[in-house]
Formats: structure tokens, C-alpha cells, sequence
């Protein structure tokens, strides 16, 4: 492979607040060898391959903390291969896959499977998460040691929330010693029970059960206490209600340490989208209010919320086309992740330093993964995107197997133009 | 006499009654009128029509009911339609595939209605994307049931000649009620000031944002009311999460002589059926034929179910 100079861009490195004109040079290896202004036009050796960026911006690979793939046992819905293909897209180089497959990741020996599926399958680096509890079940604690010497980097039921307050409390004391990342999907099962959509005016008019903001906030506030016993790697996984927002932010004041993610879903869309019955909005955590979503922009743009994740969750037509009751839960997402997130830097609701950080650097960190920067000797994992382009969403130009777009017909502006893997292209827009 | 003086017979183009929200206020008082030249044919000896001579009714009934259907069944009969009515025992079939499956086999017999009763909300509205013919809401999990609201309606009007000013007071498990629903939307519509009055844990989220206002003190919801809707307690509510017993429930929210004196000395008493004695009304005052109108209620029922069925089926 020659060396390849991306000349003419702007730099955009959120960990290390980089943002200026200039190139970024890939070794011969696919590795960074040097990015920023000092990379210019005029300095490039005549043998080396140059691309010219024409002043785009470019910007390392997205870390996706909360992607659902499909394999082993939902094939039909998505496989490495097209996940793969959806994430290159929309400029995520780096997944977390999450365990609620079937069987669940929650033994050493699917480890092995899923690692060597992700690798000959698809292009991106898929790092898959296992489950906190034997088959998500929520009683038995999974191999944290055992599991994260395999390569599994965090630890979740998925779609699911661990109940049992002693069973919680057990894996945060646990997962201390082996320095594991606990990842919660914050919902009280018996306050959620049948729960639909947000409760409130939307649910009351559509006739569906709603599911309270108290249920998220009553298990967000469980578990941060027992941190304070227990300290562990603490993260959770998606908010969506200003009560939580408030809860966390006084929490982090008080200097707790642990992070918070959230959903584009949540922060570009509220519960009046649902509209009649649109089961591709059933998401969980629900949509809620304008309020709620105000607050979780607000919390991006403070620091409370580290991550912006897509929750990519493909369902298969037969699972959607239900009474709402009935469909699935969940929506596609990674390939829009980051024109939808673009959307809240155009409509300036959220700086895009902070935006980039919540989509690369910061994820990252929490992973404790050496992605999303752009350091010299990383792996040229990369996005180039016109932030400006027009485009509306289109299910049929969609490259997920599954077509459960919660943002059908959606007019973004910003768009990728390439990605690169390891300094090779992987997907360019024609 | 049109229910809305000077106001022209207008045309539904619309194929589907999903719900009252889908109405506009002509409309209403169109299906109204109609209702009402059915009413004297109904208690004539010869009670045919050939309306819908020729078409094909289905009723697909997902939750058991005993007078929706029969009425419905009636209605479809007296307008000189082929009725047909399917119940569809749920345990039988799995779960999610019933409804889109069983729309789409009734579908290539080429009916002209559906009439539909399902568990969960919005099935009516995702049965009409699927059919070709036209869809009426027969009661959706705790959205709608808007034949109810509008026999409710032609009820009040029956008895009080309009709607337009009258103080209306729905009382019981308004958060499981879809007849609470489409009654709060079209009495609201027809100029009502509706009172809804039932425990903490049975009413919903928000509900005043649908227009009304809400009372836990029976007696002050009840205050100088001309109509009283009693709502069904459903059995498994009565012991334990929402409510204590049945008894409490009867000394708060049960409707007796002492608390009904607080409504209008004339007030109308309704009930959407089938009544719980003794838990939601005093035996009594269910069978007072001077107050109690549930009896009529069933009786124009069948009227309205029929303006419905000349209206919304599907013109060719």
C-alpha cells in the first residue's frame, strides 16, 4: 500500500481540540503518520497518492456505543456484513455490539464466534459487549474476568435492566476488581410494565399505556447509590427524560464519577412524531416530551451527557407491521447517526466540538479503546463529510437490512462522503 | 329537523369511522340526522330497508361483546346487508399475526365493511391501510369507540334536544375507557362542559388537556350536572393495584341517591352497559325509568350503528 496524503481538509480532532486546515498522511501500514496544518500541499513527496478533500472536513471514524447486529439467531434482520455496510456509510468505523442476540453473548466460547464473524464479515471494528447476567435473566453475573480476557470490552443486558437491587449491587462490587464497564439500560420493569410510549397527553389520546419517566429515573438513582458503595466503571446506556438530566447533573457535581449516554432518537425527535400509530417511533427509552428533549440537548451541551449513541436496532417488516402494541421495539439508526446529529450543530442547538466529541473521542474513552482521534500511529480509521449537503432520507437507499427508519423522508443537511478503514477507502459516496 | 339548524347536509367522503378525532362537526350532525329518521323505522312493524341491498358486512370481533355486535349485527340486517360475524378466539390463533392475516383472507371475499372490535389501540387504523373496503371502529383497546359516544349523543339529544350547553359528568375507570374517550371528544365538540370524576389511579395522564376537568369528590364533579355517564368497572381493577375493594369503591364513586342529589334535579342517568350493580350504581337508580335512560340507550344504538353503516360504506 503507498502512502496516501489527504491534502486541503479541515482537521477536526475532537480529543485533542484540532480544528485547522491541512492533510493527514497514511503510512504505508494504514496507520496516521502525521495530521494537522503542517500538512500542506506544497510538502508532499511527487510518488506519494494524493487526495484532494476540497477544504471538507475530516474527522476519525465514529464510535458507535449501542448497535444491535442480528448475529447469531436474527440473521434475517442484520448480519456483519450489512451492518457493516450501513455503518461505513454513515461514517462509523468502530461498533459495541450489543449481547441480546440468541443465544445471548454471555459465555467465553460465543466470544471466539462473534470476533471471528465480525472480522471476516465486515469492514469496521465491531468490539461486541457481553451480558451482565446469564441470558440477560438478570439473576447470575456473566465471567467479567474471564470474558473481558477474551476482549470483551463492556458489560450489558441490552434491552434490558438488571431488577434485583442485590443482584446489582453484587455486580457493581464485583466488576471493581477486573476494572469491567458496566453498562445499564436504566428502566424499572414493574413501573414500565406494558408500557408503550411516554405517559402523558400522547398516550392518554392514543388510548396506549404510557411508561412514566419514574421508571428511569427511580433505577438511575438506585444504581448511583450504590456506586457510591461500590465504585465501578459505571455507564448509562441512554437517557430520555429532564428528570434523569437533573439527577445526573447533580450527581456529576457532586463529583461522582461515571458517564451517560443518549440516543439521536431521543435528542432529534419527541413524542408527538408517534403521530397514528407509527410503530417504527416504539423505541425504548420511549420518546418523550419537547421538554425532555430540550433537556438532553442541553445536557450534551453541558458535559452531562457524554455519548451520542445511534441505537441501531434492525426489526424485519413482519415484526413492525403490528398493531403497536405488538411490534417490535427499536429503529435503524447508524446510518444517519451523524447527519441527524449535524442537524443539531446546523440548528445551533449544539457546538460541533461537543457533538464530534460525543460521537468519537469521548465514547473512546469510556471503552477505553485508542479509536477516535486522529494521534499519529492510529490506525487511519477516518470520515470525510460535506457538512453542508442537502439530502432527504430515503428507506429505499438505506444499506441496513432491515428498513426501520424512525426518520423516513427526513430533509438533512451533512452528509459522508468517504470513510476509510485502516488508510484504505471503504466506502465513498458516488 | 337537522340537530344544527341552517346547516347543510354535508358528505362524508371519508370510508373508515376510526374515531370520533377523525370527525369534524357537520359531519356529526350529518350521521346524527340520519340516525334519527332510523329511530321511528325501527319501531315500525316492517323494520327492512334495502340501503345496502347487495353488500357484504363482516364483523370481526377480537374481544368478546354481546350488545356492540348484536347491534351492530341488526343494523347491517335491517339496511338489507349480508352479515356475517366472526369472533376470533385469541389463544387460538399466535398473538400479531391475527389481525393483518385474518384482514387480508376476509379482504379477498371482497366485503364492504368490516366492522372491528380488537384489544389493542390503533388496530382499526392499521386494518384500514390493509383493506379495501371500509373500516368502523367497533371499540380499540382504550382509544375509541365512537358508535358508543354517538348513540350517547343521539340519547341526550332524544331527551334534552341538544348537547350544545349542557353539563355532562363521566364517572368511574376513565384511564381503561375508550368510550370515556370518544364521549370527552364529541361532547366536547357538540358545545358540552364535560366533568370526568373517578380515583387518582383511574384517571389518565394529562386528561385535562383533552378539555375537561377532573374531580376525585364525586359530589363536586356531580355539582348541577344535566347527565350522568356511569362508566363499567372492570372486574380485575376492583382488588388491589388501583383500588382497595369494591366496597370503597362503591362509598366513593358508586352512584347513589345522596351523591346524584348534587346533579340537576332532571339529570339524566347513562351507562354504556353491561352495569355492575352495586359497585358502579345503586341497583335502583339503574332501573328508575324516570332518570335511567340505559335502556334507551341500547334502543337507538341500532339507529346509529345504522346511519353509520348507509354512510361510511364504501361507494362504488
Amino acid at each position: 500500500m503507498k502512502e496516501k496524503y489527504l491534502t486541503n481538509a479541515r482537521i477536526i480532532d475532537p480529543k485533542n481540540q484540532i480544528d485547522e486546515m491541512g492533510g493527514l498522511i497514511i503510512d504505508a501500514k494504514g496507520l496516521i503518520k502525521a495530521a494537522g496544518k503542517k500538512v500542506t500541499n506544497g510538502n508532499l513527496p511527487a510518488a506519494a497518492e494524493k487526495i484532494d478533500l476540497k477544504k471538507q472536513i475530516l474527522i476519525p471514524g465514529l464510535v458507535d456505543m449501542r448497535v444491535f447486529v442480528g448475529e447469531p439467531g436474527y440473521e434475517y434482520k442484520e448480519n456483519f456484513k450489512t451492518l457493516s455496510n450501513a455503518a461505513l456509510s454513515g461514517g462509523v468505523t468502530s461498533v459495541v455490539s450489543m449481547p441480546n442476540t440468541s443465544p445471548v453473548i454471555d459465555s467465553v466460547s460465543m466470544v471466539d464466534f462473534l470476533k471471528r464473524r465480525g472480522r471476516d464479515k465486515s469492514k469496521i471494528n465491531i468490539f461486541p459487549a457481553a451480558s451482565l447476567t446469564k441470558n440477560t435473566e438478570g439473576k447470575q453475573m456473566t465471567e467479567f474476568g474471564l470474558l473481558k480476557r477474551k476482549g470483551i470490552i463492556a458489560f450489558t443486558d441490552g434491552v434490558k435492566t438488571v431488577q434485583d437491587p442485590q443482584v446489582m449491587a453484587r455486580i457493581m462490587n464485583y466488576a471493581g476488581q477486573s476494572q469491567s464497564l458496566i453498562m445499564q439500560h436504566a428502566e424499572d420493569n414493574i413501573l414500565s410494565k406494558d408500557g408503550l410510549i411516554n405517559e402523558g397527553e400522547i398516550s392518554t389520546r392514543l388510548g396506549l399505556k404510557g411508561i412514566p419517566s419514574l421508571a428511569e429515573k427511580i433505577i438511575v438513582e438506585r444504581d448511583l447509590s450504590f456506586l457510591e458503595e461500590y465504585f465501578c466503571r459505571y455507564h448509562i446506556s441512554q437517557i430520555s427524560s429532564e428528570k434523569t438530566v437533573s439527577v445526573i447533573k447533580k450527581a456529576k457535581e457532586e463529583g461522582k464519577i461515571f458517564t451517560v449516554g443518549v440516543s439521536i432518537n431521543n435528542l432529534s425527535l419527541n413524542e408527538n412524531d408517534i403521530g397514528d400509530f407509527k410503530t417504527f417511533l416504539k423505541l425504548s427509552p420511549p420518546l418523550r416530551t419537547e421538554n425532555d428533549r430540550l433537556s438532553l440537548v442541553q445536557g450534551v451541551n453541558e458535559g452531562t451527557i457524554d455519548v451520542i449513541v445511534s441505537d441501531h436496532k434492525p426489526e424485519d417488516e413482519e415484526s413492525k407491521r403490528l398493531t403497536f402494541s405488538q411490534a417490535a421495539t427499536g429503529a435503524t439508526g447508524i446510518e444517519t447517526l451523524l447527519p441527524l446529529a449535524l442537524e443539531l450543530f446546523h440548528s445551533k442547538s449544539i457546538k460541533l466540538d461537543k457533538l464530534l466529541a460525543s460521537l468519537t473521542s469521548n465514547p473512546a474513552k469510556i471503552l477505553g479503546i485508542n479509536k477516535g482521534n486522529l494521534e499519529v500511529g492510529n490506525d487511519a480509521d477516518l470520515c470525510i463529510i460535506d457538512i453542508n449537503k442537502p439530502w432527504v432520507v430515503k428507506q429505499s437507499e438505506l444499506k441496513s437490512k432491515s428498513k426501520n427508519t424512525p426518520i423516513e423522508n427526513r430533509k438533512l443537511q451533512g452528509q459522508v462522503l468517504k470513510t476509510f478503514m485502516k488508510g484504505e477507502i471503504a466506502y465513498e459516496r458516488i | 329537523m337537522a340537530i344544527i339548524e341552517n346547516l347543510k347536509a354535508i358528505k362524508i367522503n371519508q370510508n373508515h369511522l376510526l374515531g370520533i378525532q377523525d370527525l369534524s362537526f357537520p359531519e356529526v350532525s350529518h350521521i346524527l340526522d340520519e340516525a334519527k329518521a332510523f329511530i321511528s323505522l325501527n319501531k315500525s312493524a316492517s323494520k327492512k330497508t334495502d340501503i345496502l341491498r347487495g353488500k357484504t358486512q363482516i364483523n370481526l370481533f377480537f374481544e368478546p361483546s354481546t350488545r356492540t355486535q348484536s347491534s351492530f349485527e341488526l343494523a347491517g340486517k335491517r339496511l338489507g346487508a349480508d352479515v356475517m360475524s366472526m369472533n376470533i378466539v385469541n389463544s387460538a390463533i399466535k398473538k400479531g399475526e391475527t389481525l393483518i392475516d385474518t384482514a387480508m383472507t376476509l379482504n379477498a371475499m371482497h366485503p364492504d365493511i368490516i366492522v372491528v372490535r380488537h384489544q389493542d389501540s390503533g388496530a382499526p387504523n392499521l386494518l384500514s391501510q390493509k383493506v379495501n373496503c371500509s373500516v368502523i371502529n367497533a371499540g380499540d383497546g382504550r382509544r375509541e369507540h365512537p358508535t358508543q359516544a354517538l348513540l350517547d349523543a343521539l340519547t341526550i339529544i332524544n331527551r334534552r334536544g341538544k348537547v350544545q350547553g349542557l353539563k355532562i359528568a363521566i364517572c368511574g375507570d376513565i384511564l381503561h375507557s375508550r368510550v370515556a374517550r370518544s364521549n370527552i371528544y364529541l361532547m366536547n365538540m357538540l358545545g358540552a362542559e364535560v366533568n370526568v370524576i373517578g380515583p387518582k389511579t383511574l384517571l389518565p395522564h394529562s386528561i385535562e388537556r383533552l378539555g375537561v376537568k377532573a374531580f376525585t369528590d364525586m359530589k363536586k364533579g356531580l355539582d348541577n350536572c344535566d347527565i350522568v355517564m356511569m362508566l363499567r368497572l372492570q372486574n380485575e381493577r376492583m382488588h388491589g393495584s388501583f383500588l382497595p375493594s369494591p366496597r370503597e369503591y362503591y362509598e366513593y364513586f358508586g352512584l347513589t341517591p345522596d351523591k346524584l342529589a348534587m346533579a340537576k334535579k332532571d339529570a339524566l342517568i347513562m351507562h354504556p352497559g353491561p352495569m355492575n350493580r352495586g359497585v358502579e350504581i345503586d341497583t335502583n337508580l339503574a332501573d328508575d325509568i324516570n332518570r335511567s335512560v340505559i335502556r334507551e340507550q341500547v334502543e337507538l344504538g341500532v339507529a346509529v350503528r345504522m346511519a353509520c353503516l348507509k354512510i361510511f360504506c364504501k361507494k362504488t
